[in-house]
């Protein structure tokens, strides 16, 4: 019955069959399963010829595995969270032995083949990480604490019955054998879980809110509009482990008394849209959603919305009137989505790692939840770690880590040993915190003292060759572009702050302008409705916190301590460095180099477009700003 | 109201039960079809689900998505998240508006063989800087070269005829 069928299960089937799943997927002893990460990232990195080369070896060596009496299986599986080894191929041998090798190539995925597979030597060059049973991780994964991610690069999204033998749709077996609605709400409520989109509401006083709205219609939503740059937890959430949302919002209708659903998804995530799409089908092949779910008169309908590219859809309200067709403009709250939202209906809008935390929630109780983190941010949080930093990926941390211990512990520091100089988390509505308070413990009111906020996780470390102020300035310029233009503060303030910006960085600041900005600023954080305007200007606010003195340099001197704003740099090449190799007049793309080769060369300040691409080339460090 | 009819606009409309609310996935099927929005579409459609051109008009401006002017075969969207921003996403830029001929402003190959596009994040910042083509290829970690090859591949293709 197990495997093949296609036919609903009962309340009371469940976990008879969730225990077939275990046994049918249990690592049998002769098994060795290799899994290749075919995320988004994975497939970037070149994931498809890598599969591609795995699945000739199997056959190349089929006598081999025949005469050694293995068992060789090959899955993809979703994002493991080390972006920067991608593509990823673990190695997977009965009993918890991991191998995971990294930054795998075809040639390389055929060596791991041989020498590992076949032969059981792991390739010890190529190892980013190792697991073996009864042993705490090490390395990247040492002070992490997968929840939300704890499928993700573990399981293949593609196949149901792998994630209801992880204990999957255990959370909804419970809600539905016997809990009420209400008890259910308490649960969340209990559990301390905080909305993980960036507000940091409680999750469970807002389930509350509408389920006590007197409605008999009534739904539930999922904001998977991830528009903040630098964040992709979400992406990776949905491609790696789908069902685990799916069950989230299964449970939330059912303590709020919904029976429709959106999630709304943003369109430049065509893989995880279509891993969503797939779940959904077998869910509904399982009565696990639609109809009469698991035969117990609860129904729930869920529905796919593609976003059409708006940063502010992310905010509920805007989120709302996209899902109706209109353009995604906020609205005044009150009245709140709960009480009013969707078609007028009350409405339950929580994030993709909020919902996927529910099910945990549900599955292992609330005391569990409320035991991991600190006093008032209760359990994990996955956060995005890229930029200029060794080890980029995404990371689950408990809360009441420090800064210090996800950029160096987790993330190894910063490329090439350079000096660590800000990390900005939040995205556009984040800030940047500076190395005195790198010891600052992540929660969500420690970060919004430190003039940050938690966001939805996007964290992005920057080291001296970033300028703070071309960084505000690139953010002031998202702001602008995506403001919905209903609030004039936001419309009209973020242009002008803009254009101050501008000026600053092409080396036309003038006195006063600081000041300026900083009137600005309060203006369009008081007058705008939603949380873009109300945030928006953040980012300029936390650089002149933390980083006055380069703003002061651009303004005052006209200079870009970091080297950055091309309006304020020359370029010329030191004659004592220059080898004369030509690298640099091959790529210049104006023609501004010229020189002999092995004589020094020069460039002409009046053709250099200041493109850097000889910076980039030269390797004697000729090239000076 | 002009009487041309569009057959394959009527069936996309249909598909999406001729619901207002269904304006937005109406127009990104239309946009599939003709790569962009015609304003003659845009006017059909509003006709069709009996609401005010000016509101048809209103989403397919506010949307990033939608382009009301005709796009290239090829869109080469280059992803400007922070982490591709702060890892040279501008020098990727430059080299390949370089290397297909743009001139400053412009967007579309005068031939409409290419689109270039700066996008806001595509969630793959531990790769950064990333381009995709089509949304269907992502190439990462680009440095000024590996951005030439892409291209000089894509021009290759394009000359051959091959669309994806």
């Amino acid at each position: 019955m197990l495997k093949v069928t296609n036919s609903k299960i009962s309340l009371d089937q469940l976990s008879a069959y969730r225990e077939r799943c275990k046994e049918e997927f249990a690592q049998k002893a002769d098994q060795v399963i290799i899994l290749v990460g075919l995320g988004t990232c994975g497939i970037a990195a070149g994931g498809a010829p890598v599969m591609q080369a795995i699945q000739d070896e199997l056959l190349v060596q089929a006598e081999a595995i025949k005469q050694r009496a293995l068992d060789v299986v090959v899955r993809s599986t979703g994002c493991a969270g080390m972006c920067e080894a991608e593509v990823m191929v673990e190695v997977r041998r009965p009993g918890g032995h991991r191998t995971m090798y990294g930054q795998v190539k075809p040639d390389l995925a055929k060596r791991i083949f041989v020498e590992d597979v076949v032969g059981g030597n792991p390739v010890e060059d190529l190892i980013v990480h190792r697991e073996e049973p009864g042993v705490k991780p090490g390395g990247v994964l040492a002070k992490q604490l997968r929840i939300a991610l704890d499928n993700c690069g573990y399981i293949d999204p593609e196949v149901i019955e792998h994630y209801i033998a992880r204990d999957g749709y255990t959370g909804l077996e419970r809600a539905l054998s016997g809990m009420s609605s209400q008890e259910v709400v308490e649960e969340i409520k209990r559990s301390g879980l905080r909305g993980r989109g960036g507000g940091g509401f409680s999750t469970g006083l807002k389930w509350e809110f509408t389920h006590k709205a007197p409605d008999e219609k009534k739904y539930v939503l999922c904001n998977a509009d991830e528009g903040d740059p630098g964040a992709f937890m979400d992406r990776s959430l949905l491609e790696g482990d789908p069902h685990a949302v799916l069950e989230g919002m299964i449970i939330g209708a059912y303590a709020v008394g919904a029976d429709e659903g959106y999630i709304y998804c943003r369109a430049e995530y065509p893989l995880a849209i279509n891993r969503l799409r797939l779940a959904m089908k077998q869910a509904e092949e399982k009565g696990l959603l639609g109809e009469n779910i698991l035969g117990t008169g609860f129904s729930f309908d869920l529905h796919i919305k593609e976003g059409a590219g708006a940063f502010v859809c992310g905010e509920e309200t805007a989120l709302i009137a996209s899902i109706m067709g209109a353009r995604g403009m906020p609205s005044p709250r009150p009245p709140f989505p709960a009480q009013r939202g969707l078609w007028a209906k009350p409405t339950n809008i929580n994030n993709v790692e909020t919902w996927a935390n529910v099910p945990r929630i549900l599955a292992r109780g609330s005391d569990w939840f409320a035991g991991i983190g600190t006093e008032n941010s209760k359990g994990t949080k996955v956060f995005a770690l890229a930029g200029r930093i060794k080890k980029t990926g995404l990371v689950e941390i408990p809360m009441g880590l420090t800064l210090r211990e996800i950029v160096f512990d987790i993330g190894g520091g910063i490329q090439y040993d350079r000096p660590f100089k800000a990390v900005q988390i939040g995205g556009p509505s984040g800030g940047c915190i500076p190395e005195s308070l790198l010891d600052t413990v992540i929660d969500y009111d420690s970060l919004i003292r430190a003039g940050a906020m938690m966001g939805s996780g996007g964290m992005v470390v920057v080291d001296e060759t970033t300028c703070m102020v071309e960084l505000a300035r690139y953010f002031m310029k998202f702001v602008q572009s995506e403001s919905c233009g209903k609030c004039v503060p936001c419309r009209e303030g973020t242009k002008q702050m803009l254009s101050i910006m501008e000026r600053i960085v092409s080396g036309k600041g003038e006195p006063g302008d600081i000041g300026l900005l900083e009137e600005l600023s309060a203006v369009v954080k008081e007058g705008s409705l939603c949380g873009l305007g109300k945030t928006a200007p953040n980012p300029v606010l936390t650089t002149l916190r933390y980083f006055r003195h380069e703003f002061e340099a651009h303004v005052e001197d006209h200079r870009c301590p970091s080297g950055v704003c091309r309006a304020l740099m020359n370029f010329f090449i030191d004659p004592e460095k220059c080898r004369g190799c030509t690298r640099c007049s091959r790529i210049c793309p104006v023609g501004a180099i010229t020189g002999e080769s092995k004589k020094p060369h020069s460039i002409d300040a009046d053709i250099c477009t200041k493109c850097r691409l000889c910076l980039e080339k030269c390797r004697f460090e000729a090239i000076i700003v | 109201m002009n009487e041309r009819s569009f057959p394959k606009i009527n069936q996309i409309i249909d598909i999406w039960e001729r619901k207002v609310s269904n304006l937005i996935p109406i127009l990104q099927e239309v946009q599939k079809e003709y790569r962009y929005l015609p304003e003659e579409v845009l006017t059909y459609v509003a006709t069709a689900l009996g609401m005010p051109l000016a509101t048809v008009f209103g989403v397919a401006t506010f949307y990033a998505q939608f382009s009301l002017e005709p796009k290239g075969k090829y869109i080469v969207k280059i992803c400007d998240g922070t982490a591709c921003h702060v890892r040279g996403s501008e020098v990727v830029d430059y080299i390949i508006r370089k290397k297909l001929d743009l001139s400053e402003g412009q967007d579309t190959t005068d031939d409409l063989s290419f689109t270039v596009e700066r996008v806001a994040c595509i969630g793959c910042c531990g790769l950064a800087p990333v381009i995709t083509i089509n949304d269907q290829e992502v190439y990462g970690q680009l440095t000024t070269e590996a951005a030439e090859i892409v291209v000089e591949d894509l021009l290759k293709r394009n000359a051959a005829g091959e669309v994806h």
